[in-house]
Order: structure tokens, then sequence, then C-alpha cells
């Protein structure tokens, strides 16, 4: 409870300082636009070819394309700028601002930035995934809407605590915002299912940087193609991950010196 | 001529230098640059299945051989200026490069051969996997792969001049993320990087003939995979040639008028 209040408190301030630069809203919204008319274009020149790709109808990777952008404006929001300013926080020794106040660390450092124009990139995926729902025509079953639920709080914990983990190696490397570029790389290529990917890369997309699980397994639960293994998969996974850079997070907080120290 | 030869040599030495420094970093902007053709690969490959063999005269193989093709032709004639010069005005750091007795655009030339010059063995090497994967289908032709060469180094000429005059639009707003994102858009289907020109609609692949694009990326790959015939190709380099020097009056007239209002903090 304590802890939404702060997430409030944090947006709150986020939004105040924004809002003194509203013309930024005009050019984000553009450049989202921009973003989202490119990758309906792309699939509109694949599917002119061809009415199934993978095994995927177009309907269904649209429903993928709206989860992509969900997913990828909730990183812009909050993930990708908090972690950024804790990079920067650790190579400039300010984090002791951050450590010593009475409230879990690792939540202030992954909250305290929030990039409130990203939010277009959200609005425009979650538009993008109703409509592409609504023509699919298929009634979405409680069970499936579960599913879709589940999977993506689940993809998203699994990408935040995968970001918290490279972060968190600034403690050993103080530079490391190269490493973060990787993962923008790596997720453009979960526009598209991760089947039609070779094995090697497929491999790599699920489990070396987890963008499937982000994009591609949600996007198969609307479709009904979610199997109880991959379901059971990214349950774990999640809650493993979940623990696992909890304790990389205190183990770089034990490495950690200071400014002052 | 021989005083410029002097400084770019001595500019070399100084940039490949500093550059090896952060190679490691350099390597990982190149995933991107991989990563791109190789999803596109991927999904035609994947398009050309669901219809038995080809789409539109492209095989699995044909497809194999255009993106590795566009990711060496693309990596040797991007630039990221676009991206940088916003920042150099901002914190006024051109300041600096206009006390020189040269035009900086010679040091940015520099900097980009120099990159390349670092990242080559890993972009080959990527090819050379890429081949070994999805088995290219290459039928080279003697003439145009000869012609290939100045086709590449005038796309690379015409790619620089052009992006680099855009990059220009700092001077008068330093809201450029939305004209670099545009700019990145059209380039990204009207150059080929997305669908070979040939499989795009007319209209759009008529509108790439007649801007830039075509010729900075998309030509010297289909002059390589012996598409194109010999007139084709002519008219190609007329056109390439028009460009540069288009993209040279363009450049001297947008940088003189840039300057002219450029204040920076302490200028």
């Amino acid at each position: 409870m304590n802890s939404l209040r702060l997430f409030w408190v944090f947006l709150r301030v986020s939004v105040l300082s924004e809002l003194a630069y509203r013309a930024n809203f005009f050019l984000q919204l553009f450049e989202s636009l921009v973003d989202l008319g490119v990758a309906l274009a792309g699939l509109a020149v694949v599917f002119s070819y061809t009415d199934t790709l993978g095994g995927w109808r177009p309907d269904e990777v649209l429903a993928l394309v709206g989860v992509f952008f969900l997913v990828g404006g909730a990183i812009h929001l909050v993930i990708e700028p908090s972690m950024q300013r804790f990079i920067e926080a650790v190579s400039e020794g300010t984090l002791d601002f951050t450590l010593t106040k009475p409230a879990d660390a690792q939540f202030l450092v992954s909250i305290q930035r929030v990039e409130i124009w990203k939010l277009t990139d959200l609005v425009l995926g979650t538009g993008l995934l109703v409509f592409a729902l609504v023509r699919m025509g298929t009634h979405l079953g409680a069970l499936q809407a579960a599913g879709f639920a589940v999977t993506l709080v689940a993809g998203g914990i699994i990408v935040y605590s995968f970001w918290l983990m490279l972060a968190t190696l600034s403690f050993w490397f103080v530079r490391v915002e190269n490493i973060l570029v990787i993962f923008q790389s790596m997720y453009e290529a979960g526009r598209w299912p991760v089947s039609l990917y070779p094995r090697w890369l497929r491999f790599s997309l699920t489990f070396l940087v987890p963008v499937a699980f982000a994009t591609t397994v949600p996007a198969q639960a609307l479709s009904g193609r979610l199997t109880g293994r991959t379901l059971l998969g990214a349950g774990t996974l999640a809650a493993l991950m979940l623990v696992v850079s909890r304790l990389v997070w205190r183990a770089g907080v034990r490495r950690y010196s200071g400014a002052s120290a | 001529m021989k005083g410029l030869v002097d400084i770019y040599r001595q500019q070399f030495k100084t940039t490949l230098a500093s550059f090896l420094q952060y190679r490691a970093a350099i390597a990982i902007w190149m995933i991107g640059h991989i990563l791109e053709p190789l999803i596109f690969l991927v999904v035609w490959s994947a398009v050309a299945a669901s219809r038995g063999s080809e789409v539109g005269g492209f095989g699995a193989p044909d497809f194999a051989a255009y993106f590795i093709g566009m990711m060496l032709v693309n990596h040797a004639t991007y630039t990221w200026i676009m991206y940088e010069f916003e920042y150099r005005i901002r914190h006024g750091s051109l300041s600096f490069a206009l006390l020189r007795p040269l035009h900086p655009i010679h040091t940015d030339i520099v900097d980009n051969v120099s990159s390349k010059l670092i990242t080559l063995p890993m972009m080959l090497l990527a090819a050379g996997f890429l081949a070994a994967v999805f088995k290219p289908a290459f039928h080279p032709v003697l003439w145009a792969v000869a012609a290939f060469v100045p086709a590449i180094f005038l796309a690379f000429l015409v790619r620089f001049l052009i992006e680099w005059t855009l990059a220009l639009a700092a001077f008068w707003t330093t809201r450029v993320s939305a004209i670099n994102q545009a700019y990145h858009v059209a380039a990204l289907f009207l150059s080929g990087q997305v669908a070979p020109l040939a499989l795009l609609p007319g209209p759009v692949r008529a509108v790439a003939t007649v801007l830039p694009f075509r010729w900075t990326i998309s030509f010297p790959l289909e002059l390589l995979l012996g598409r194109l015939t010999p007139g084709q190709a002519l008219a190609g380099f007329g056109a390439q040639l028009a460009w540069l020097a288009l993209s040279l009056v363009l450049l001297r007239v947008v940088w003189r008028a840039g300057v002219r209002i450029y204040s920076a903090v302490g200028a």
C-alpha cells in the first residue's frame, strides 16, 4: 500500500515537471503515431503476399504488435528512464541519497523517473490490441483473458528483473549504459512471432534476452495457442528472475562504496 | 589537395586509436545493424515458404542474398550524424570545430570511416555466419560486380552529404528527433530495408526512384545481385551523380545560413 502511494507521488512529480513542456506531448504523439504507422505498413506489405505467417493470421500478428507497443511503452515509461538514472547515480556517487531513505532502495530506484509522455505508446498499443481482438471476432473467454493477464504480468516481471540485473552490473563495472542497448536492439525482434526465427535465435530471444515472454507469449494467450507448459514456464521464470535479481541487487549494494563513504 | 590528404592521414591515426578504446561499445551498437536485416530475412523467408517457394521472383535463398547484402551495404553507408549534431549545437562543442581552419565535415567523414574499419571484421563474420545458416543464392555478373565498387562509393558520399545537411536542421530547432524519425522511416521503406523495392506497391517504388533513398542503398545492392541491365545501371549512376551535385549545393547553402544564425554559449 505504502509503495503504491510512493509510486503515485513519483508519478505526480513527473507529471508536474513535464506539464511545463507541453509541446513535448505532441512531439511524442507524432513519434508514436509514426512508429505505429511503420509497423502497420510493414504488416500490410508482408500480408499483401500471404495470409498466414508461420501459422499466424494477420489479426493475430496485429494483436502481437499491440502487445509489443504496450510492453515497449511500459519499458520506456518507467523501467528505462529509472534504470538510466540509477546507473548515473552509481557512477556519480549520488546513490547515497537513495540508500539513506527509509523505503526499500530497489523499489525507489525502479520508479524514480517516469517519462510521462511515453504513455502514448501504451495507449496506442492497447487501442491496437482491442482493434485486433474485435477483428479476430472470436469471443474472448474468461480463461483466455486470464491467461493473457497472467502471461503479460509475468512478461513484465521478467523484463523488469532483466533490466534491473543489467543495471545492477554498474556496481561492478560502472559504465554499463551500452549494455542496455543490447536489450533495445533485441526487443525489435519481438514485433514478430518468435516461432519464425531459427532455433538459435529463438533460444536467445527466450532465455538470454527474454523478449519472447514479454511479447509472443501474451499474444499466444490471446489467440488461444497458449499451452499449460508455456504458462507454467512463464510463471516459474518470472518468480525465479524476481528472486535472482533481488539477490544480485543486494550483492551489488553491499559492494557500493558511495561518494563520501 | 596534398594538404587535405595529410590532414586525413593524421586524423585517421588519432581517431582510430581513440575509437579502438571503445571497441566493445561500438560492437554492441552493431547488434541492431545485424538483427534488423536478419528479422526481415526471416519474415520474408516465411512468406516465401507460405506461398510454396517464391514471392515476386524471390525465393528464400534470394531473400537471404538480398538481406545479407543489405546488411553490408547499409553498414557501409550509414551515418549517425543526425543524432549527434543537435548535441553539438546545444552544448556548444561546435564552437571549437568552427575555430579550426578546416570544414568540420572532414573530421566527421574520418570518424565515420574509422568506426566502420573497426566494425568491419564483426560485420563480415556476421555475414559469413548468416550465409552458412541461410544458404543465399548469389549469381554475380562480372561487369555489375565491378560497377558495384563506384556505386557503393557514390552511395556513401550521397548519403553522407544528405544526412549531414539534414542534421543542420539543429541550427534552427533543437527538437530534431521528429525530423530524424521521419527521415529514418522514409529511408526504411524507400531504400529497400523492409522489403526489396520490387515487392513494394508501384507508387511507393516511383517515389523511391525520385528521392535519393534508392540510390544510396538499394541501387548498389541491386547491382551486386545482378538484378539490373546495363542500361538501368547507367541510369542509376546518372541519378547518383545528380544527387551528389544537388547535395553538395544544398550542403553549402544550408551550412552558410546555419552558421550565420548559430549562437552558442560563449560565441
